[in-house]
């Protein structure tokens, strides 16, 4: 743990904070599943979860994955220009992230889900020729 | 991670998910086994 005033202002700005220590509450550990700490799941208003991460991680990637998060709760309720613009930041904010190219991916998706424009999908293909090439993101976009 | 210190958490995950609906917004769980 270590002190990070843009990791608690994030935080108290976009979620209801929970905390559960495994001494003290080990029934919510079943409840949710977790097998290793730190633990860190976003979930949504009906208790499904979003987004697990589990280990440490240093602020930087860690924003990251929370921006990520918000763009999958606004996916989830089909918020699709909400989730476009919370990928997009991922990926303007934190270009190097190893979840940016992730990010892309699902901002394209988010497009063509808004749409329903099949354009869309040949953009994001298009745009992982270019950009994050090599990752797993990329081959996924590459049958469009 | 979070500075555990300065964040107001909740304990309760069913109070939380109420407010998360009151509010609109998603729940951040964060599961410790660090001392207390």
């Amino acid at each position: 743990m270590y002190p990070n005033p843009q990791v608690t202002e994030f935080i108290e700005q976009h979620f209801i904070p929970v905390q559960f220590h495994i001494k003290a509450q080990p029934a919510m550990w079943h409840r949710f599943g977790v097998r290793w700490t730190p633990a860190i799941l976003v979930v949504g208003q009906d208790g499904r979860e979003l987004y697990r991460l589990e280990g440490y991680l240093p602020a930087e990637p860690f924003l990251a994955r929370l921006r990520l998060a918000l763009g999958y709760y606004a996916a989830n309720r089909k918020d699709w220009k909400t989730a476009e613009r919370e990928f997009e930041s991922v990926v303007a904010e934190f270009p190097n992230s190893e979840v940016a190219p992730e990010a892309m991916y699902w901002a394209g998706v988010s497009r063509y889900s808004a749409s329903r424009d099949s354009a869309e999908l040949k953009k994001l293909a298009q745009q992982f020729r270019t950009r994050y090439a090599n990752t797993s993101w990329a081959k996924r976009a590459s049958v469009w | 991670m979070p500075n555990t210190t300065s964040i107001q958490w909740q304990h309760d995950a069913d109070a939380a998910l109420e407010d998360a609906r009151r509010t609109d917004r998603p729940v951040f769980i964060y599961f410790s086994a660090a001392p207390a």
